[in-house]
């Protein structure tokens, strides 16, 4: 039956197909081009130079070293995170593996502002281990520990998601192979199974960083917004947006939005480059 | 199989030769799935042994253990005296041969072909021009000279599989493992590899363990068949021993196409429906099953002696008949070679089969 009613809907198809490719052509447009229009188009609002002094007033550079310097610790963590939960789900049967498989999406599923929340309740002066820590002089919510931690949280799953796929695909036969022909545990590690996955990582690693540096929610939660000294550049936006000082504002945002284009441009180089060793995982 | 003289006398060598691999009472189960069951067998020193066996029978199971990448739940393994259980993979020097090939894909065959003695602890690694040369030799040796730089991507499965080989042998191993070496190959190829890859193991002189579920493929291959069953060892012997003289039901099955027929000894005769001869040596009393080979029959007319037949259809295929026929209610498939293939059979003749080495197994309602 389809086979037979398939050349009439193919004559009919390249009509329709038009208009559909219109139509999601204007939504995208409206959705997604404006708003990165409108973000350039505000910030360069009054000129390049109010452009460039909003972006270099001390606090937006700091907030942009903050934001550096806490996705420069998480993302390599959660790299390394990322790749150790995968090569025991991909690599082991254990006990136990599908709860540790949801676990890793947990984030996924959890509003940022939970991720964020659940250090509060942890960490913050009426938390848990709150006394312990003041006694103890540490400082870790208001404080870039905090931002740290709760970044690792929210973006855990992006390294780990990437990899699984893959790696199940792979098998483990040329481990095997590797150990048979008299390889240690770690030159199999650096020499075989890293090789193998090495753009699908750098892919995790990738969607990992951007999800780090743009991250809110869960920041916002931890932050304290400290001017100077817990903003991160999303914070900062808002901070800035609240003071209704909008070329200010928007030129942070500007720079968040490079950010992701930088990120699409070179996603879209490893896919284009690689794409047999990442087809394995197309979610994202 | 092979009769030339030559080959005899090494054949008698080999069976003389000391054991070098010793399997003794090795089980394994994956949760509770059994897959080998107390196996015992032995390999002689530069021996080719085939293990025989349908899918889930533990033969791969079984070459696994021997690589080190399984741990038996009980039994031994000791070769060449050595207990090899105690030994990690990486120290066993066995060259492994995997059914995919398990190339490392990001390397070069090369590469590949080197991996072995670049993993070696420093003070026993080859120098760089040493690498070369032995990657050199082993690539002449499995005749892929100019293809040292392509990436296995770019090699077709029988090339592949030529490379894996060389990786393995480049660690110099002192047994070699090949699962299911043919696999994966179509029939040309197949058929070419497996002439190449025994001689390949009569000049490299290492003992050679390979898993296979082709019985064509073991019985031309093997000094030595262990055929195995829902991991457990039902036979051990030289291909036309066991070809000749199956263990069980199963073998004779599994070894070749089948005719079968129920029957019943008493004393040294034999009865199957109105055909009375006498019984094999060994044949079991009372209740039996009869088995033959299609194609080991003799004919005779219907007022001759055997087995009372109706032929349903003739066709020729090239030197053979294929000759259809029913026989106590059953229909058969019965092959006759050209000089032996009867004059002016043809669909509706009765006539007279007997079986030229007819096998009695005791009757066996799982069998």
């Amino acid at each position: 039956m389809t086979v037979a009613a398939r050349p009439t809907s193919a004559t009919r198809l390249p009509g329709l197909a038009v208009v559909l490719v219109l139509a999601s052509a204007i939504v995208m447009a409206a959705l997604v081009l404006l708003p990165l229009v409108v973000v350039f188009a505000d910030a360069f609002a009054k000129g390049l130079g109010k452009y460039l002094a909003a972006i270099t007033e001390p606090d937006a550079v700091s907030a942009m070293k903050l934001t550096l310097l806490v996705s420069g610790i998480a993302v390599p963590l959660n790299a390394v995170f990322g790749v150790a939960a995968a090569w025991c789900i991909a690599k082991f049967e254990f006990r136990g593996k599908g709860a540790l498989l949801t676990l890793i999406d947990l984030p996924f599923s959890m509003s940022p502002v939970v991720s964020g929340l659940v250090w509060v309740l942890l960490f913050g002066a009426q938390g848990w281990f709150g006394t312990w820590l003041i006694d103890h002089d540490v400082k870790i919510i208001f404080a870039t520990t905090g931002l740290v931690l709760a970044t690792i949280l929210v973006t855990f799953p992006f390294v780990a998601r990437e990899l699984i796929p893959l790696m199940q695909d792979q098998g483990t036969d040329e481990e095997a192979a590797a150990l048979t022909l008299g390889a240690g545990g770690f030159t199999t590690f650096f020499r075989i199974t890293l090789p193998n996955i090495r753009w699908a990582l750098m892919y995790g690693v990738l969607l990992c960083n951007a999800r780090a540096m743009g991250e809110f929610g869960a920041v916002s939660v931890v932050s304290g917004h400290i001017r100077g000294l817990t903003t991160t550049l999303p914070l900062h936006v808002e901070v800035l947006y609240n003071d209704y000082d909008f070329v200010g504002a928007f030129a942070a945002a500007s720079l968040l939005a490079s950010l992701g284009l930088v990120t699409l441009v070179l996603k879209t180089g490893l896919e284009w480059r690689h794409a047999g060793e990442l087809a394995a995982n197309r979610r994202h | 199989m092979n009769l030339q003289p030559t080959d005899d006398t090494d054949a008698e060598a080999r069976a003389t030769s000391p054991l070098s691999l010793e399997i003794s009472g090795v089980s394994k189960s994956f949760g509770r799935f059994p897959a080998l069951n107390d196996v015992s067998l032995q390999a002689r020193d530069k021996e080719f042994l085939a293990l025989l066996g349908p899918s889930g029978s533990g033969k791969t199971t079984l070459l696994r253990v021997l690589a080190g990448l399984e741990r038996p739940d009980a039994g031994e393994v000791r070769f060449d005296g050595e207990d090899f259980l105690s030994i990690p993979v990486r120290r066993r020097k066995v060259g492994m041969v995997f059914q995919h090939y398990a190339l490392f894909r990001h390397m070069t065959v090369a590469q590949n072909i080197a991996f072995g003695l670049t993993v070696r602890p420093r003070r026993e690694r080859p120098s760089k021009s040493e690498t070369a040369d032995r990657v050199a030799d082993l690539l002449s040796l499995v005749q892929l000279e100019d293809l040292g730089s392509r990436f296995p991507a770019q090699l077709s499965g029988g090339q592949r599989q030529r490379v894996a080989l060389a990786r393995a042998l480049a660690i110099e191993p002192r047994m070699l493992l090949l699962d299911e070496p043919f696999g994966a190959l179509d029939a040309q190829v197949r058929r070419e590899l497996r002439r190449w890859l025994r001689d390949l193991h009569d000049r490299a002189g290492v003992t050679t363990v390979f898993v296979t579920h082709d019985q064509e493929e073991a019985l031309d291959l093997a000094d030595r068949v262990a055929i195995l069953k829902d991991g457990e060892l039902r036979q051990l012997g030289a291909p036309n021993e066991v070809y000749e003289n199956p263990a069980d039901p199963f073998v004779y099955d599994f070894l070749g196409p089948t005719c079968r027929l129920p029957g019943r000894v008493e004393g040294d005769r034999l009865t199957v429906a109105d055909w009375e001869t006498r019984a094999p040596k060994d044949a079991p009393q009372g209740r039996v099953e009869l088995f033959f080979r299609p194609d080991e029959v003799t004919f005779a007319p219907a007022d001759g002696a055997g087995l009372a037949a109706q032929v349903k259809a003739v066709a020729a295929r090239g030197p053979n008949v294929r000759i259809e026929c029913l026989i106590e209610g059953r229909l058969f498939e019965l092959e006759a070679h050209g000089p032996t293939a009867p004059g002016g059979v043809a669909p509706g003749l009765s006539l007279r089969i007997r079986p030229m080495r007819p096998k009695v197994y005791a009757a066996r309602s799982d069998a």
